[in-house]
């Protein structure tokens, strides 16, 4: 059923036919899970509940159990923040934009992508709620009358950081969601207990793969990715905001809506990347993601990686350019204060070890790029941390200058959002497909289907 | 009651090539199931565009004016506030949260009119006369209701068109 392009790498390896995919793929979730898959679970599991106590612990003493001050009012908070949000840009990056641009390699990636992001997201949406203080008073943020007869603050970029967020997790759910469904049809069939199909035709919605729910499905999911692809850039430019629009010095710089959502992608990739690597050999994919996914995905980091870097360089020229000493002081500050650690893993993992990839085998080398990726995410908290701390300990007045270091609450808070996050995953590569099944079927043959000659009867390809 | 006749291919050009068969013998074609979106059937089957898309389009419209006709009345008429003397009727500022309501009416709107208009949502139970559709199945249903000849025919006109496994079935709707 498969055919082979002389040109191109196949999609996915190893002549596979329509049922081959679906039971390949949905392995996973119809065999019994393995210890790993337990002793993962119950790693995550645990380190999301200290994360909890962590979190119930701040709500009830305050925020002053933490290491931030008066000067430096965002500490690891606010970085792990952009960080998880930032990781959470790629699946829909990866879903909206790749199919928009019709890159076919996106469909045995983007389900799980979209999962993470999903849980990033969440993961992210958690740091400002906990940073406000006062959790229970959180609902204050969304426009509703009250007896207080105010309304929130629209111009404020936090405030469009909400509407930002809370909008790209429930567009992402839906977009992800109704991928599903297909697939989740796919399940319900194959699966044997009466009780196991009740609750996948559930899911599924009753899908039985009509023509014309076909060709609505695929209308819509056209119109949703051209929706979601201003969303994604939209995302972080706002999270940029909450930065540029102050008047700190190494915050209010107008490069860095662009900045941030290169590095969102960046990272997010890098994300992305990591959890695959694992993946694909822990539910024996490695087929359906193959090295040239693993590829064309390193592609994605030296283009990201490379924009950010000029970035960093931009920034400290229009430091220098602009003359204005605060600013100066700043991004000298940066590289040589006493931050300076930090700026350096930053510039050296995120500017210098992408750099790597131009060199074709160590993009094809999964061990490298494993270990990049790795770097990668290292690097890009970091430059959260540095925007954050570095511009904010040392500002206008000497007197006021201040050091930072966050507390055990503050790690274990951030521990426990990994923990929060590894649970999701755990459960989301047993319940559901991890690749689009439906997808990668649509893609199996088209690979190759200018050079057969039983194709030539066919219309043109719309779409993807 | 009326009939119901299906049959199955094991590969979309057999599928498409079939369809129009079927369908230069004059025969309406009920449903076809697949288990991904087969290009060009639905030109095949000359299925109207859908109109998700203007669906989408109204609902961000009115998501978007909403959210900034919203804003202007907090600022301007429900609680002015003066911020360091600026404009009230910043509308630069207003445009962040107008084009996010836009998507998010946008997107919800598509979706549920998908699933309404297809009949789906939670709790539905779908009439599959063939557990493979999902999986490698691509299958032609026929329906005499629809149709001007016999079910024997219909058999007949969908094994020559190269189905396997043509059955039929009695429907009751």
């Amino acid at each position: 059923m498969m055919h082979v392009s002389p040109i191109r790498e196949p999609l996915i390896n190893g002549e596979k036919s329509y049922n081959d995919i679906t039971n390949d793929v949905m392995a996973p979730v119809k065999a019994k899970p393995g210890k790993l898959w337990y002793v993962g679970l119950t790693i995550s599991a645990l380190l999301a509940l200290a994360g909890v106590g962590a979190i119930i612990y701040t709500i009830w003493n305050g925020i002053g159990l933490w290491g931030v001050n008066r000067t430096i009012g965002w500490g690891w908070s606010i970085t792990n923040f952009v960080w998880w949000v930032g990781i959470g840009h790629v699946g829909t990056f990866i879903s909206a934009i790749l199919l928009l641009f019709r890159q076919k390699w996106r469909t045995s990636i983007n389900r799980a992508a979209e999962a993470m992001t999903l849980f990033a997201v969440m993961c992210a949406g958690l740091f400002p709620l906990i940073h406000m203080g006062r959790l229970p008073l959180g609902f204050f943020i969304f426009p509703y009358p009250n007896t207080r007869e105010l309304w929130p603050n629209f111009n404020s970029p936090l405030l469009w950081d909400v509407f930002a967020i809370t909008t790209y997790l429930l567009v992402s759910l839906l977009f992800w969601y109704m991928g599903l469904i297909p697939d989740l049809g796919t399940i319900r069939d194959k699966m044997k207990t009466a009780w196991k199909k009740k609750v996948y035709n559930f899911l599924s919605f009753g899908w039985k793969g009509s023509a014309r729910h076909w060709s609505r499905h695929e209308s819509m999911s056209l119109i949703l990715a051209g929706l979601a692809a201003p969303l994604v850039l939209s995302v972080h430019t706002i999270v940029s905001f909450d930065f540029a629009t102050s008047i700190i010095p190494g915050w209010h710089t107008t490069i860095f809506p662009p900045y941030f959502v290169s590095g969102a992608v960046f990272s997010g990739f890098a994300m992305v990347l990591t959890l695959m690597i694992v993946t694909r050999k822990a539910l024996n994919l490695e087929e359906y993601i193959t090295v040239g996914h693993v590829e064309s995905m390193n592609k994605v980091i030296i283009a990201t990686g490379s924009i950010v870097g000029i970035a960093y360089i931009t920034e400290l020229f229009m430091a220098w350019y602009s003359g204005v000493e605060y600013e100066r002081y700043a991004f000298v500050n940066r590289a040589l204060g006493p931050y300076a650690w930090a700026y350096w893993i930053m510039m050296t993992c995120n500017v210098i070890s992408p750099q790597l990839l131009w060199i074709r085998k160590l993009r094809r080398n999964l061990a490298f790029t494993f270990g990049l990726s790795i770097f990668i995410n290292i690097g890009m908290w970091f430059e959260r941390f540095v925007i954050v701390v570095t511009s904010l300990h040392r500002d206008y007045l000497p007197s006021s200058w201040a050091m930072y270091k966050p507390t055990w609450v503050e790690v274990l808070i951030y521990l426990g959002t990994f923990g929060i996050f590894f649970t999701f995953f755990f459960i989301f590569i047993r319940v559901f497909p991890v690749i689009a099944m439906a997808e990668v079927k649509s893609v199996a043959r088209s690979s190759a289907r200018k050079f057969l000659g039983k194709s030539v009867k066919q219309k043109p390809e719309k779409n993807h | 009651m009326s009939s119901i006749v299906y049959g199955h291919f094991t590969d979309e050009l057999d599928l498409l090539d079939a369809v129009k068969e079927l369908q230069e013998k004059g025969i309406k074609i009920a449903d076809v199931r697949t288990p991904f979106p087969v290009h060009g059937l639905d030109t095949a089957l000359n299925l109207r565009r859908s109109r998700l898309p203007k669906v989408a389009f109204i609902a961000g419209a009115v998501g978007g004016t909403l959210g900034m006709l919203f804003q202007i009345w907090v600022f301007t008429v429900g609680w002015p506030l003066n911020i360091g003397g600026k404009p009230q009727l910043a509308i630069p500022s207003f445009i962040p949260v107008a084009f996010e309501l836009t998507v998010l009416f946008a997107a919800f709107a598509m979706g549920i009119a998908f699933l309404l208009r297809s009949n789906l949502g939670p709790g539905q139970i779908p009439d599959i006369l063939d557990e493979d559709v999902t999986n490698d199945h691509f299958q032609v249903i026929l329906s005499e209701k629809n149709n001007q000849v016999t079910e024997p025919e219909l058999i007949e006109a969908l094994k020559a068109a190269g189905a396997l496994d043509v059955k039929h079935v009695n429907s009751t709707k």
